[in-house]
């Protein structure tokens, strides 16, 4: 129909268009205009390079094998993305923060940064995904062949057999260039690539516009308008007998998990998303362009099976049928649709894939072999770049030789599909890391390595087709005729869909080891930190975790390491920045760990985390984690028990103070009821002279012609009731004031006799004829730090109360004093009545009275042995009752005395 | 003329119901504790008992308790007198069951009254 001389120009002019809007994208990006460059809508479109050849011409195959089916494919993705907020927003949100470069970065990073999970992930993407890169050289070198072909065998895709193998390597060729040009760039594999953003989106509108072309010329041109297209169906197309079975579900999950655990997918909608909210116009916009894009996916089939030759291609109907039509226009826009599908996919899969093997793979050797020296500036970065071009390369080329080596019986979905299982491997990884602390890097790389090789044994290798790597026999019988092991029925599970088994058994043992692998460990330290920082991406802002570890380096030391990776002037700029934001106007910033971090994190959107950190830890000298702290951070249990703790000892410590309370209520309950006692004593000790004042005082009124003698006596009871009185309100006062001890007293050196002196000789009156007072042994020279009015006080209670209670005949009262054992002692003793045994204990009480005052009735307000204790005590001394010689009371007063002055 | 016992340790009151209650046409015996107080009733009842509650040996309290458990004293009409005046004293006091009650510091035609209300009974 074409020459192979028109169409392949017209594919040129088409890739040339291609790269020029790359080009313009990446200049107007650098002059920093990227307006529409980071639109939503570019962004929607980029994510849509889900839809590629598979897509474009294996949706209508797929559809005309099994009817609905092929809609599941677009079902997961939907749902994913209509529940963006559950998964998707912490992905680009984790993205962001953690520069992270690929999904086995970000997998990686999640599990502290491991490099052999990283080196895992990438193996087992390179090996799913290259089948899926030769699928896309396949449909574009089989959709040259039909289009350009002469006879109508090949033009009706009947006989397409031998690929043209030289155009397929020309278009991995120019895919590569094109890649290489826009995709490497810049070392900075974080970094927006917007001039390929621009042609995938580009690339997206033409192959929805030639769908959409075709669909319509099927519809209204091929067939009589929509309700004919459907009536052409073959009776049981629309009616899978599978319908919403285990193969449905299965697909549907499976897709579902390749829109996220897609390398290119990850690459678009996480690295190269530039602003979190794109992902609300993504979340209604992607759903819709599936939509549209599959719409006519079920009436191309169905005209393709009705007008078409038996045995006619069904994954060719997208072109084969306006061929067939005649309508060379829209034949050739189909044409350019499937040619854009394919290589916005291959581009986008070079990029991201090299990105993986250059920082996974190829770095970490190089560093361990020495391939690069670190102290050669600029080099590492030219390897890197140069790495970076190489596995584009080489991942082109590995996609060609699959290509070229594979059996061409596969039909394009069925490829696509082992594809997406093998990167479902990422899932239990990446979604339990997300959500679940505990998970850990043994339980991730168990679970890799067992969802991969049972993927491997169950789908990858025996699609490859009996003979290549598995022998018929032992595709029959098992590996040495062991039943139970063969690839598709394993442990005899031989009732389900090959798809289904290989999904089955490579993601539960995935899942299974996973968490086994988990639990069997604690989580190492960065481990925790790293989970924390994934699990609670909105909770936990990224600085002040990172503030956790402590690390510090020499600046110059990151400056040569930053300069190998970023290059002298993006080296410059990032130092510079960094000081002037540490508020240093020269020079280079201080290498604290924020900055470290920064840098860290910089680096990482270069080399990968895994490969950061590596790097960075060898410039750092010290490195400490706040290991408490961390585990405070990290572990939600450690800190729900640490919180537990907290209220234990918080509970314990209201304990505490309740009963601290409690016993200082009772203590305020007892002294409230000693002021009340008190209060009624005092009550009680001030009425009953009062009693004797108003009424001898009334009498006295009211009794004009008294006698003045009884007058006279009425008058003296009236003025020695105010004395006593007065004496009462004087002692309360200083008794109040001594036990609550406000007024500070004048404390000095004095010598204890003359107070004893002054006492006696002020009792002398007191005592008078009637009473005998002696002295007998006295201490002398001896000296105590006190109050000589207050102890002279002491002294004359305790002598005028031997005095007034003593009922002897011949009362005397004996004073002693003598420097015992360090102390001064006074002891005053009489032979009144004595202290009974039983009031010994409260005869310091206020108000309280002996029974000798019983026996004499001599006036006392009870308050002066309560006071003198209070005076001895305050003075650090003590008064107690001896039991003395038998007969009357005893007091002894002791003052601890100093060093007896030189006399 | 009304027989009045007054139990009081306080001498100077003593002294002073002595000669208001005197002057009043009474015969006033005085005891200075309650154990005497008691002895007084049982040797010579008197028409009125005058008690203080703050007694030396036994109580006013304890008195007045003994006297309101005695068959022969039970009628016996008794006037309290407290210096203490408090609420809790007089209900206590009146649940024995008391003819009079006044706190000290008293005005003497108080005490006189009471006396005489209780005497003509």
């Amino acid at each position: 129909m074409f020459s192979a001389n028109l169409v392949l120009p017209i594919a040129l002019v088409y890739v040339a268009l291609l790269f020029a809007v790359a080009f313009v994208g990446d200049r107007r990006a650098r002059a920093g205009r990227v307006e529409w460059l980071q639109s939503p809508l570019v962004y929607t479109l980029s994510i849509s390079i889900y839809c590629t050849s598979w897509t474009f011409y294996g949706a209508v195959g797929s559809a005309a094998r099994g009817g609905l089916e092929f809609a599941t494919i677009y079902l997961g993705p939907t749902l994913v993305f209509a529940g963006w907020w559950v998964l998707l927003r912490k992905l680009v949100r984790i993205g962001h923060l953690h520069g992270i470069t690929s999904v086995a970065d970000m997998i990686s990073s999640r599990f502290g940064k491991s490099a052999p999970l990283a080196a895992l992930i990438t193996l087992i993407a390179v090996i799913g995904v290259t089948p899926y890169i030769a699928l896309q050289l396949r449909a574009v070198t089989t959709s040259i062949e039909v289009i350009s072909s002469a006879g109508p065998e090949e033009a009706l895709g009947i006989a397409p057999a031998a690929a043209n193998a030289h155009a397929g390597f020309w278009i991995a060729a120019g895919m590569a260039l094109f890649t290489i040009l826009f995709g490497t760039r810049n070392v900075d594999a974080k970094e927006q690539h917007h001039g390929v953003v621009a042609a995938i989106a580009l690339e997206a509108v033409v192959k929805l516009v030639a769908l959409l072309a075709v669909g319509l010329l099927v519809v209204f041109g091929i067939c009589d308008g929509v309700a004919d297209s459907f009536a052409r169906a073959a009776p049981g197309l629309l009616h899978a007998p599978e319908g919403f079975g285990t193969r449905w579900v299965a697909l549907i999950f499976l897709s579902a998990a390749a829109i996220v655990c897609l390398p290119r997918e990850f690459q678009i909608t996480v690295v190269e998303n530039a602003d979190e909210r794109h992902l609300v116009t993504a979340s209604w916009l992607f759903p819709l362009y599936l939509f549209l894009i599959t719409l006519f996916v079920l009436p191309i089939a169905i005209a393709g099976l009705s007008v078409l030759p038996q045995g006619s291609n069904p994954d060719m109907f997208v072109l084969t049928l306006p061929m067939w039509a005649g309508n060379d226009g829209v034949a050739l826009l189909a044409f350019l649709g499937g040619f854009s599908s394919a290589t916005s996919m291959v581009i986008v899969a070079c990029i991201a894939l090299s990105t993986m093997v250059s920082n996974h793979l190829v770095m970490p050797l190089a560093l361990r072999f020495r391939w690069v020296h670190l102290n050669a500036s600029g080099e590492v970065r030219r390897f890197l770049l140069a790495s970076r071009r190489a596995s584009i390369c080489a991942l082109m080329l590995l996609g060609y030789l699959y290509f070229h080596y594979s059996g061409s019986g596969e039909a394009l979905a069925a490829i696509g599909l082992i594809s997406f299982a093998g990167v479902a491997q990422f899932l239990p990884g990446l979604v339990g890391g997300l959500y679940w602390r505990n998970a850990n890097a043994t339980g991730a790389l168990a679970g890799l390595v067992a969802g991969a090789v049972l993927w491997a044994y169950t789908l990858f290798l025996p699609s490859l087709g009996a003979g290549v790597v598995f022998t018929p026999e032992l595709l029959r019988d098992g590996p040495f005729g062991l039943a139970l092991l063969r690839p598709q029925a394993l442990f005899g599970v031989t009732w389900l869909d090959p798809l289904v088994h290989a999904l089955f058994w490579s993601l539960s043992a995935n899942t299974l080891l996973f968490v086994l692998g988990s639990l069997a460990r604690e989580p190492r330290p960065i481990e925790r930190l790293q989970a924390a920082l994934f699990v609670d991406v909105f909770r936990t802002p990224a600085e002040a975790a990172s503030g956790l570890i402590r690390r510090t380096a020499a600046a110059e030391d990151l400056r040569v390491l930053a300069e190998r990776i970023l290059g002298g002037d993006e080296t410059r700029r990032f130092f510079e920045r960094a000081a002037r934001e540490q508020g240093l106007e020269y020079g280079r910033p201080v290498a604290n760990d924020a900055f470290i971090t920064q840098l860290e994190t910089k680096l990482a959107g270069s080399v990968g985390a895994a490969t950061a950190r590596a790097m960075i830890s060898e410039a750092v000298v010290l490195e400490s984690i706040g290991l408490d702290q961390l585990m405070q951070l990290a572990d939600e249990t450690r800190r729900a028990r640490e919180h537990s703790r907290q209220l234990q000892e918080k509970s314990g410590q209201l304990e505490a103070a309740a009963g601290q309370l409690r016993a200082a209520n009772a203590r305020l309950q007892r002294l409230d009821q000693e002021k009340d006692e008190f209060l009624s004593q005092v009550s009680h000790e001030v009425r009953t002279p009062m009693t004797s004042i108003r009424s001898y005082a009334q009498v006295l009124l009211e009794t004009p012609g008294l006698d003045p003698d009884r007058a006279r006596r009425y008058v003296r009871i009236i003025h020695d009731e105010s004395v006593r009185l007065t004496r009462l309100l004087d002692s309360t006062i200083d008794l109040s004031l001594l036990e609550h001890g406000e007024v500070p007293w004048a404390r000095a050196a004095i010598d204890p006799e003359a107070a004893l002196e002054r006492a006696i000789r002020s009792c002398q009156g007191l005592a008078g004829a009637r009473v005998r007072l002696q002295s007998s042994e006295r201490a002398r020279g001896a000296t105590v730090e006190a109050d000589e009015d207050r102890l002279c006080q002491v002294f004359i209670n305790l002598i005028s109360n031997a005095i007034k209670y003593n009922t002897n005949p011949a009362p005397q009262v004996t004073i002693r004093s003598a420097l015992r054992g360090g102390a001064y002692e006074v002891e005053v003793a009489d032979n009144g009545p004595g202290i009974r045994a039983e009031e010994r204990d409260r005869i310091f009480s206020k108000f309280m009275r002996g029974w000798a005052y019983l026996q004499t009735g001599a006036s006392g307000a009870g308050l002066g042995l309560a006071i003198s204790r209070q005076i001895m005590r305050r003075l650090g001394g003590t008064l107690e009752v001896v039991p003395g010689d038998g007969r009357g009371a005893c007091f002894r007063v002791t003052l601890p005395a100093r060093a007896p002055a030189a006399a | 003329m009304t027989r009045v016992l007054i139990a009081e340790d306080d001498a100077n009151i003593v002294e002073l119901l002595s000669f208001v209650l005197g002057r009043d046409g009474c015969a006033v015996t005085a005891a200075l504790d309650g154990d005497e107080a008691l002895r007084c009733l049982r040797s010579a009842p008197p028409d009125v008992m005058i008690l203080d509650l703050m007694l030396p040996k036994r109580n006013g309290f304890e008195v007045l308790k003994a006297v309101r458990s005695d068959p022969a004293l039970r009628a016996l009409p008794v006037l309290v007198l407290t210096a203490k005046g408090q609420a809790r004293d007089r209900s206590l006091v009146e649940g024995i069951g008391v003819d009079g009650f006044l706190t000290k510091p008293f005005s003497n035609t108080d005490v006189v009254e009471a006396v005489r209300r209780l005497g003509r009974r």
